[in-house]
């Protein structure tokens, strides 16, 4: 006799849609997926530049291409725009990994270079460049780790939310910083221009004749430091156990709290490092601007790329490209550089979806499926 | 202190609290299901854009533009524009699945790089010069209730001193603490965002709920945007990034209120007040900090006390994970995405 619950279930619709969860996608496949939907991101991209400019989807690719690549100049600027992008990525991974929202890269940035504004127009020309350098790389990272101490502590303390304290942070920088460019100002402009540009005291030497590449050196080798204290060092082993469980980790006597603490000391100081090259190699001069929005699109690089220092480098490398490109169509056609915040936007939604696309596998409604379940 | 200042303080208070405020009622709703929108200030962008262009290419070639057609084309295009922010939003965390604080920021990037983008183009896209600029509409955004607006001598100056969404902000806090509070759909919805789980085995539609909070309250952070393009700036476009610092300060202002929409109207007027008190700290005490700051320039301490808000809420913030009040928690799920075969 049949049952209830053998007779196919009529009144029940079956979606058009459902789901299922891949249990091993091969790696191959899954950068497949990545590819086609960052390719869909740019084909978007490109049709979202056709609508405001005249140019056919081609010419939008060769002028963004030109404008990142075009001359050596130009490669070292993104390449340098890259190498500020990944460093502060590189300095939240291990927060993020840890699951400590840490979304006050910008203002760890800005004490960072503040601190080394600080030593350029209070001790330039009075100390060896070298020892100058050298001081003013150590006490940056000193007062962001600090500046990045003061939540974190209040975290594993009292578990306060750290997404908004971290966030809170960053405008206390952003005033501080205004502040002391009004303190240093002596022109009433409300800003300090190149600073040192006759003595060069605190300028970091450029290397081969380039003046980024001492930043792209030490934020490469940056990188690889990460990769292999995430992967194979001891407290990288207890950062990724407090990330996924709490209480595994106090089971395993690891110190939460001990943890929290060193983990944001150590990223907020390499977003301190990230504001000392900005300053003393790339920009020379310090203003609310010196972070520009990098400490948030920093958290989604390091959070797309699961904080794998290398996956993190391919997503900075493109979104570098597309914002050094829409920068060209924008000059060139006389619009603000916001362009390329749109470009940056749409190129992130799409990889967000990739995931989706690797995790799940569509499966539509189908005759064969219905006759299966009868 | 004047009386005469003291009044320009609470009104100028008010009108920055009513953008902040309508942002964290809108977020409100949203955290209650489950969603953590750090994409607030990208949805208050997409307001304000969305508003300034509707008014716009009304405005732009019309002769005689009515303000009030103006006002509700640029209402209508700008709840469109932040709706979408937050389908989109939905759409990612909710259908795809996608990290929700990841989301969020990449929708501020988004909202900004568009605002932006079309605050300062849009005139030179549709072949004009100068800046742009919707005098109609804005006029009707700060027209003032007659007779109550002059007659009422102080009270006036004080109660009935500003546009219409001024006092719809208000409305829209106190029927938000109504929906949540006292009606049947309200309670799913914090059920939704307390524990998914369970309300979904109640048969209640979480993907709904979720979706239709979100949408909603992003169309409220729109208004927030509206307003400040519309009133705050009076129907100009800023590229400085102001709306990015609102929008945070709304998201602050959700834990502050301890995710209650009533809390939000009092909290808002007091962050104005913080917000404003650097224009209105005397001179004698300004000088007496200078000098403790080491012999500064009192006209440079502006700076430092515009860190006020936020240093206040970040106290605000210890203060309140210290007590640890269980009704003064956020909605449990916040943040965590709910799949039904996942549990």
């Amino acid at each position: 006799m049949r049952n209830k619950y053998d007779k196919p279930h009529d009144s029940v619709k079956e979606p058009l849609i459902h789901l299922v969860r891949r249990v091993d996608i091969p790696a191959s496949k899954a950068w497949m997926i990545r590819i086609i939907c960052v390719l869909l991101g740019m084909l978007v991209c490109a049709l979202f530049i056709m609508s405001i400019t005249s140019l056919n989807p081609v010419s939008v690719y060769a002028s963004m291409f030109s404008g990142a690549f075009g001359t050596p100049r130009r490669i070292w600027q993104t390449l340098k725009d890259m190498a500020i992008l990944l460093c502060i990525g590189i300095g939240l991974a291990p927060a993020f990994k840890l699951r400590f929202w840490n979304v006050g890269a910008e203002g760890q940035v800005l004490i960072g270079g503040l601190v080394c504004a600080a030593w350029m127009i209070t001790m330039g020309g009075k100390l060896p460049n070298a020892l100058m350098l050298v001081l003013m790389a150590v006490t940056a990272m000193l007062a962001s780790a600090l500046w990045g101490l003061i939540p974190a502590y209040f975290k594993s303390k009292y578990r306060t939310n750290e997404t908004l304290f971290t966030l809170m942070m960053n405008y206390v920088a952003l005033q501080l910083v205004e502040f002391f460019v009004d303190v240093w100002d002596k022109k009433q402009s409300h800003s300090v221009g190149i600073i040192n540009g006759d003595t060069q005291s605190g300028w970091m030497p450029s290397l081969f004749g380039q003046q980024f590449a001492p930043a792209v050196l030490i934020v490469g080798a940056l990188t690889i430091g990460m990769y292999f204290y995430l992967k194979n060092s001891k407290q990288g082993f207890e950062i990724t156990v407090a990330g996924e469980s709490e209480n595994t980790a106090r089971y395993a006597g690891i110190s939460v709290s001990k943890v929290i603490l060193r983990t944001m000391a150590i990223s907020a100081a390499i977003c301190g490092l990230a504001g000392f090259l900005e300053v003393s190699c790339v920009s020379h001069t310090i203003s609310s601007l010196t972070a520009g929005g990098r400490g948030f699109t920093a958290i989604i690089v390091a959070w797309l790329g699961k904080f794998n220092p290398i996956a993190m480098t391919l997503i900075t490398a493109i979104l570098s490209f597309l914002s050094r490109g829409a920068n060209q169509i924008a000059s060139d056609f006389n619009f603000n550089t916001y362009a390329s915040s749109i470009l940056t936007g749409i190129i992130l939604f799409f990889i967000l979806a990739s995931e989706f696309f690797i995790n799940y596998r569509l499966v539509f409604r189908s005759k064969k499926g219905k006759e299966r379940a009868e | 202190m004047t009386l005469t200042s003291i009044l320009a303080w609470l009104n100028a208070a008010v009108t920055f609290g009513t953008i902040i405020m309508l942002g964290s009622v809108g977020e409100i709703l949203t955290e209650k299901s489950g969603n953590l929108n750090l994409g607030v200030p990208g949805i208050m962008y997409l307001g304000a854009i969305g508003a300034l262009a509707g008014a716009f290419f009304y405005e732009n070639g019309n002769p005689a533009p009515v303000p009030f057609v103006s006002m509700c084309i640029s209402l209508v295009c700008a709840l469109i524009a932040s709706g979408l922010g937050g389908l989109l939003y939905c759409f990612m965390t909710v259908t795809l699945r996608a990290n929700q604080n990841v989301t969020g920021l990449t929708l501020t990037i988004f909202g900004s790089g568009v605002a932006n983008f079309f605050g300062g183009s849009l005139v030179k896209l549709s072949g004009g010069v100068g800046q742009i600029s919707v005098a109609a509409a804005s006029s009707a955004y700060r027209a003032q209730i007659p007779v109550l607006s002059t007659k009422l001598g102080i009270f006036s100056t004080i109660f009935f001193n500003y546009g219409f969404l001024t006092y719809a902000a208000i409305l829209i806090a106190l029927g938000a603490g109504f929906f949540l509070n006292r009606t049947r759909a309200g309670l799913n919805l914090r059920a939704v965002g307390e524990n998914p789980a369970t309300a979904d085995a109640a048969g209640i539609n979480v993907t709904k709920y979720k979706y239709l909070a979100t949408t909603i309250g992003a169309m409220f952070e729109g208004l927030g945007g509206v307003y400040y393009v519309m009133d705050y700036i009076k129907g100009t476009w800023d590229t400085g990034g102001g709306i990015e610092a609102l929008g945070w300060l709304a998201v602050a202002l959700v834990i502050f209120t301890s995710w209650k929409p009533i809390s939000a109207i009092w909290g808002s007027f007091v962050f104005g007040i913080c917000y404003w008190v650097y224009l209105y700290i005397p001179a004698n005490i300004s000088a007496v900090l200078a000098k403790l700051c080491g012999n500064a320039n009192p006209s440079h301490m502006q700076n430092l006390y515009r860190m006020i808000p936020y240093l206040v809420t970040i106290v605000i913030l210890i203060f309140v994970s210290k007590r640890k009040r269980r009704e003064n928690r956020n909605p449990q799920s916040l943040g965590i995405s709910y799949f039904r075969e996942e549990r």
